[in-house]
């Protein structure tokens, strides 16, 4: 495991409304590395479809905990953590098919595609019953003449 | 999301205002639901200018859009995409299906 330069940890709960807070959050604290804009962008959109999934398909019909957890390494490595306690998922690799829904008419099943094709990696764990996890990571390129 | 809807002739446009995500994604469904049943257009514009964040949801939000539009046997674009909801439907694919200018 790499070395931890900073990290936070945030506790909400599974509302929608929380979805734009974690998004403004997790963009907080990139900002840190100087990302582009373009970069700031990716995070926050990643960010949002793990949060969003945690609070459709983990708490479908309550309200639960969700943490998000923000990890900064050496290299200049944003490490994203989404872990809920809710129902999990029963086939990882199904869920993580372009297109493949469990969700309404509002929700595309594009989710976990936009996480992989956004960040560098993406890891998923979940036992159902138990909850899942979701990791991702992004290098934030060091540009030449930022400010510090 | 503040949603403006704007008709002349048979095209509808929506000016989309705010950020797009799952929280408001149901609202706007069933606003532009209602804004299609009332204009019955043959073009459907979906102006992305005001928006300052897509994720996911706007996809189903489009494809919504697509196939009530397909029912109505006319067509959705859309317009003034900025980069960060471009880059979203880029990586879905979904820029095959519908027109962005």
């Amino acid at each position: 495991m790499k070395r931890t330069e900073n990290y936070v940890k945030i506790e909400f709960l599974s509302r929608s409304s929380n979805e734009g807070f974690a998004r403004i959050a997790a963009a907080g604290f990139a900002a840190q590395l100087d990302p582009t804009l373009d970069e700031l962008g990716d995070i926050k959109t990643a960010v949002s479809e793990a949060v969003t999934n945690a609070i459709v398909h983990a708490y479908p019909d309550a309200l639960g905990r969700i943490l998000l957890k923000m990890r900064m390494t050496e290299g200049n490595v944003l490490e994203l953590t989404i872990r809920d306690w809710g129902r999990g998922i029963d086939n990882i690799d199904q869920a993580r098919q372009p297109l493949f829904t469990t969700g309404g008419t509002e929700r595309s099943g594009m989710g976990f595609t936009i996480m992989e094709s956004f960040m560098d990696r993406l890891s998923v764990k979940s036992s159902p019953g138990k909850g899942t996890t979701v990791v991702m990571r992004k290098r934030i390129a060091t540009r030449i003449n930022a400010g510090k | 999301m503040d949603v403006n809807a704007v008709c002349e002739e048979r095209n509808l446009t929506l000016l989309l205002k705010g950020e797009l995500d799952h929280h408001g994604a149901k609202g706007l469904i069933s606003r532009a639901e209602r804004e299609i049943e009332s204009a019955v257009p043959l073009k459907l514009v979906l102006d992305f200018a005001g928006v300052s964040f897509m994720d996911s949801s706007g996809i189903a939000v489009v494809i919504r859009c697509r196939q009530r539009m397909r029912e109505l046997g006319g067509s959705v674009v859309l317009h003034r995409v900025p980069q960060q909801p471009r880059k979203v439907f880029e990586a879905s694919g979904i820029t095959r299906l519908v027109a962005m200018e």
